[in-house]
């Protein structure tokens, strides 16, 4: 079996690896004593190293630093949001999209009989013709900005028109734009958005929601209050700092980064299209550079990713696993496809470490571990 | 890999010998439970944990396979059909036959791999081609009976790498010093299914419960039961018949009739059986048709029993030397010669 170091890595999405720039800022500070909440000079240092990453991260979002809320992650912000606006007076009720992340759909089962669905299109992205659900009696709506398991990007300007028309509170989970598309919270006009740093070369544990200093988000949580008063717990110091210096370094590269990874997409979209018969990719422009998701029709996803597993490339359904076993995504079926499509279907998610060779590898894979997986599917 | 000592030991001794080796466990539940309880069940998400922390210790890829779909219809749904007919059925073996060692098997053989390797205890051995089902050295956990449906080209792509020489005490230690933690975990017994080892309610939940009578061999009406399918031939605890035989020995389920929801009751000396007709026979390695001497298992960790053996096509009958007592239809008869598996059937018919 090749070792970890000589594989192809297509799950950025996933998680991607820590940028060395993150990972050298971390070091310089794991080391310092201080709990920032403290109030002696190691406490106001780790205070200070709090509050740069804030505003690092503020300036990389198009947001005031105060509007940053860190979190253990995305699923936590979007938790916050979800939650943090289901006491709202008089509005009872909360719009989300049809193919969110499960940290966004789990709330059906929170708050049973007080979630509307907002349908998508075969594309995935929201038909208008639902958003008559959005009403005076809706406390927040919240639509992602990519999605995490196509790729598909949503342009949110008639939700968010809906939105304000009711008076509802506007969220989006922003956690596979940051980074690879312009994301700027103060032109995109939501009240709250998501982000986290293991997505762009971050450590893992830290995320943040950006909100609107005049929301009046209801804490879920209890204790210190120490983010804003509506998160509490002891701050993530190195994690802050390491989310800073990632977010900065993806940013700064974006443009670039963006358009490297976009025609990597478009060569592997167009060599699995050319070279195998029964393939679908799912989801049309405006998609992220950074995903690619294909129906292998005819096969177990699971298989698939056995095989090119095998073959040294780490790939991945996109969607969730119970106790192992991969489930038909729930993304895909809302888009409209069979149980059958959504069985069969791989995500592939790109970021700096993938090049040429990398995509050369898989396309070298993927014709025998379709062929195999087609076989012990039968 | 199910998660227990015996899977982990035989994937080690793989790795061991030089294999390509990809750890597989297998879901079988549609709903599993978070922990194991007890010794029963295996595909609880605690035992999943397991099997992965042993092929991390071995440094194996691993995965798992829903098969759940499969199990329930082909071995969940056949058990109940089973009892529901009258029969007694063994679901160990059913699973062998249908799913570990033909969906998974062939699944395996698919993607590019050349054989399953499980924990079983059984030996096989190559001679002229062929591969010989036998006997493991470990007669107290000797296998051969479950895995006695396997047919040439199964076992052609099976390999038992705990089979020749290993006691169990033994595989115990061994995953021991191989660091694999859970030398410790007990056997699992029972059915895997059925968790609370309650199958009887299991089976009254899946088939509902009808009056029905207990009839003695004379067919006088001894007694009431909730349904026939509670029952299993040979069963003596459990009756609840309330009057005593008149000669005041314990009665016996001889016979199931589920049409007539009758269970036929008598003497231990009634269960003497003599003769066993088996049908949908399987052989290890090809057909043994006409009269041939050998030896018969007709349940799980049963004596070998001195027999005649006549194979047909289609059917076999087994004349046993000496009579034997409590033979359930629908439990399998499995065909030795000496330590060496021959062939299998379902036992359809016994007689005196």
């Amino acid at each position: 079996m090749a070792t970890v170091s000589e594989r192809d890595y297509f799950d950025h999405a996933a998680g991607a690896p820590l940028v060395e720039v993150a990972r050298a800022a971390m070091d310089a500070v794991w080391r310092l004593p201080g709990n920032p909440s403290s109030l002696h000079t190691a406490g106001r240092s780790a205070r200070r190293l709090l509050e740069e990453s804030r505003e690092t991260l503020a300036g990389c979002l198009g947001a005031h630093p105060t509007e940053i809320v860190f979190t253990s992650g995305g699923t936590e912000a979007n938790n916050l949001a979800l939650l943090g606006a289901s006491s709202r007076p008089g509005r009872p009720r909360l719009a989300i999209g049809a193919t969110e992340h499960p940290s966004v759909t789990g709330v059906i089962e929170r708050l049973p009989g007080r979630v509307d669905v907002l349908a998508v299109d075969r594309d995935g992205r929201l038909q208008t013709s639902g958003l008559d659900v959005i009403t005076e009696r809706t406390a927040l709506v919240s639509t992602m900005l990519v999605n995490n398991e196509t790729g598909v990007a949503q342009p949110l300007e008639q939700v968010l028109a809906a939105a304000r028309a009711a008076d509802a509170w506007t969220h989006t989970d922003a956690v596979q734009a940051f980074g690879h598309l312009p994301l700027d919270f103060a032109d995109l006009g939501v009240d709250a958005m998501t982000v986290t740093a293991h997505k762009l070369g971050g450590p893992v544990g830290i995320g943040a929601l950006v909100v609107r200093r005049d929301l009046a988000l209801a804490a879920p949580g209890f204790g210190g209050g120490q983010e804003r008063k509506v998160r509490s717990g002891t701050a993530m110091v190195a994690l802050a700092v390491g989310f800073a210096a990632a977010a900065r370094a993806a940013v700064g590269d974006r443009e670039t980064e963006a358009a490297r990874l976009g025609v990597l997409r478009e060569r592997l979209a167009a060599g699995i299209t050319d070279s195998i018969v029964d393939v679908m990719v799912n989801g049309t422009a405006p998609v992220s550079p950074a995903v690619l998701n294909v129906t292998f029709t005819g096969c177990r996803a699971d298989d698939l990713l056995l095989m090119l597993d095998a073959a040294g490339l780490d790939c991945s359904t996109g969607s969730a696993c119970t106790a192992g076993v991969h489930q038909p995504s729930e993304v895909l079926l809302a888009m409209g496809r069979s149980e059958a499509e959504a069985s069969s279907s791989l995500r592939f998610s790109f970021g700096p470490t993938t090049d040429d060779a990398a995509i050369d590898r898989l396309m070298a894979a993927l014709p025998q571990a379709v062929a195999r997986a087609r076989a012990a599917a039968l | 890999m199910s998660g227990g000592v015996d899977s982990a030991v035989a994937a080690a001794r793989m790795v061991e010998l030089g294999h390509d080796v990809t750890g597989v466990h297998l879901a079988l539940s549609k709903n599993p439970q978070t922990y194991r309880s007890g010794a029963r069940g295996c595909c609880s998400l605690e035992d999943s944990h397991d099997a992965r922390r042993a092929a991390d210790v071995l440094g194996i890829p691993f995965y798992v396979w829903d098969f759940s779909d499969r199990f329930a219809a082909d071995v969940v749904d056949d058990f109940v059909a089973e009892y529901a007919a009258g029969r007694t059925p063994n679901p160990c073996l059913r699973c062998n036959e249908k799913i570990k060692f033909a969906a998974v098997l062939d699944r395996g053989i698919a993607l590019g791999f050349d054989a399953i390797a499980t924990g079983h205890y059984a030996v096989l051995r190559e001679v002229d081609g062929r591969t010989q089902l036998w006997r493991s050295a470990e007669q107290a956990k000797d296998q051969s009976y479950v895995l006695g449906v396997l047919n040439q080209a199964q076992l052609s792509r099976c390999l038992f790498p705990l089979g020749p020489d290993t006691a169990k005490a033994d595989v115990r230690a061994e995953a021991s010093a191989r660091g694999l933690y859970l030398a410790k975990k007990p056997d699992s017994h029972d059915i895997c299914f059925i968790p609370s080892g309650d199958t009887a309610g299991f089976l009254a939940k899946h088939l509902g419960s009808s009056a029905g009578d207990f009839v003695d061999e004379q067919g006088v009406v001894v007694g009431s039961h909730a349904g026939s399918h509670a029952f299993t031939v040979g069963q003596r605890r459990g009756l609840h018949l309330g009057v005593p035989a008149d000669d005041g020995r314990p009665r016996y389920v001889l016979g199931i009739e589920p049409t007539t929801n009758t269970v036929t009751v008598g003497p231990h000396e009634a269960l003497a059986v003599r003769r066993i007709d088996g049908i949908r026979p399987t052989w290890a390695e090809a057909e043994v048709l006409g009269s041939w001497r050998g030896l018969v298992q007709v349940r799980a960790h049963g004596a070998a029993l001195p027999a005649w053996i006549e194979g047909r096509t289609e059917s076999i009958t087994v004349l046993l030397d000496d009579a034997t007592h409590g033979i359930a239809p629908g439990q399998a008869v499995v065909c030795y010669d000496g330590d060496r598996v021959v062939g299998s059937a379902t036992i359809a018919a016994t007689a005196r």
